[in-house]
């Protein structure tokens, strides 16, 4: 396919990752969304979870996102996230040690950051 | 050594050693200076990016929010003021407290209770010293904020405005912060942030006027709001944060350049001092040699007779 979406993942502090795509699926509060070049102008916000990147040549990035926006118009794409990592930026030891530690506190908040590390993380 | 002698040059070893020190803290401030503008620059794009956001949903529905919506009748107002933690800044942290003293009087004025909230221990030194009541106060990251040390800032005063005024919430924020204009010119300046002009922000998003899609919410325009501008007042203090930890920065390595060229020409005027004084020892004393030397002939010279 010849069109593809331009993506930029931003998080707080840094540019995550920013490229072509043809399609990114991320997770919003009303369920798991598919942006395809063309979609319709949206505006939605992204619960913590693993956001997939399909890249133009192929490849698949995926990230932890927690908390943020999804925006896109003009195949113009962007995910604005408080925190965001790349799967291979990721710890996969320091996240089962954090997931261990939140299920030991009960902070159910940690817990879910972890395991959403870890599902990016392991999904690559 | 003459005494005088001695004394010039032990003040020169002192000022040598106070220059030294000065010139390390001059180089420390510099490298910091590049690594916090560094990170100003590393926000921008998450800052712009929710800019648009906040623009789409104000532009594209009516939505009414509690961080939108003027008070008729503002009774309490919230000042930020952002210090940093460690003075040696020359006029940095004077300049913003004067900035939040003026903003705070004339908020008074206008007939409004002002709560104010302290970053940084300077500032937090300089109320306590005054007896003057700070509603809440942070230290210990003013040098490298982070945006967990923004959102904390954040939270207390998002919480605040969303309260009612009559059970102790506010009506308006107002941060006062440090502008960094260029590594030599530093400005403190107060600006309204809450509740937010969403006009004043669309200019910001789109000064050539380009015309924003008609956005589909997901799930609704409501929550979407909701969600964003909590996260676009905390980016706005985190970019104030980092901006001040720039300009605190640049204006410790002023302060110290200018402490390392005084010590330099002091050190200058004490070096000639101390050589007047070694010429006039050594002057002193040849003339007491040949002045002994003729008491001495004279003397020779009359037993002689």
């Amino acid at each position: 396919m010849a069109a593809e979406l331009h993506v930029e993942l931003v998080a707080a502090d840094r540019q995550v990752w920013s490229g072509e795509a043809t399609l990114v699926v991320a997770r919003t509060t009303s369920g798991d969304i598919g942006v395809m070049p063309g979609h319709q102008p949206l505006l939605g916000v992204l619960e913590s979870g693993p956001v997939t990147i399909r890249t133009s040549d192929g490849g698949t990035v995926v990230a932890a996102v927690h908390g943020g926006f999804i925006s896109f118009a003009d195949d113009k794409l962007s995910l604005l996230a408080e925190i965001a990592e790349l799967s291979d930026e990721i710890d996969v030891q320091r996240a089962e040690r954090e997931l261990e530690r939140a299920k030991a506190e009960g902070d159910a908040f940690a817990e879910r950051r972890a395991e959403v590390r870890l599902r990016a993380a392991t999904t690559h | 050594m003459g005494a005088q002698l001695r004394v010039y040059k032990r003040r020169i070893r002192s000022v040598t050693a106070t220059k030294k020190i000065t010139k390390a803290m001059e180089m420390i401030a510099a490298s910091r200076v590049v690594k916090a503008q560094r990170k100003v620059a590393a926000s921008t794009p998450y800052a712009q990016e929710l800019t648009r956001a906040v623009t789409a949903v104000g532009t594209g529905s009516n939505t009414k929010h509690p961080l939108t919506t003027e008070a008729e009748n503002p009774a309490r107002a919230a000042v930020l003021l952002l210090t940093s933690d460690r003075g040696l800044a020359g006029a940095f942290n004077s300049n913003a407290i004067k900035a939040a003293e003026q903003l705070t009087e004339r908020l008074e004025r206008e007939g409004k209770q002002v709560d104010t909230y302290i970053v940084g221990r300077r500032g937090v030194a300089h109320y306590n010293f005054r007896e003057r009541k700070v509603s809440e106060s942070w230290t210990g990251f003013t040098d490298e904020p982070t945006y967990a040390d923004a959102k904390k800032v954040a939270a207390p005063l998002i919480e605040a405005i969303e309260k009612d005024t009559a059970e102790g919430g506010v009506d308006e924020l107002h941060i006062v912060f440090t502008e960094f204009v260029s590594m030599m010119t530093q400005t403190a300046l107060d600006a309204r942030l809450l509740p937010l002009r969403l006009d004043e922000v669309a200019q910001e998003a789109k000064p050539q006027g380009e015309i924003l899609p008609l956005y589909d919410f997901e799930p609704s325009a409501e929550d979407v709001l909701d969600a964003l501008l909590p996260r676009y007042v905390e980016s706005r203090i985190y970019n104030a944060l980092l901006q001040s930890a720039a300009s605190k920065h640049a204006a410790t390595r002023r302060a110290m350049k200018s402490a390392t060229d005084n010590a330099g020409e002091l050190i200058n005027t004490l070096s000639r001092l101390a050589n007047a004084a070694r010429q006039a020892e050594i002057t002193q004393e040849i003339s007491e040699i040949v002045g002994g030397a003729s008491a001495l002939a004279d003397a020779t010279a009359g037993s002689d007779r």
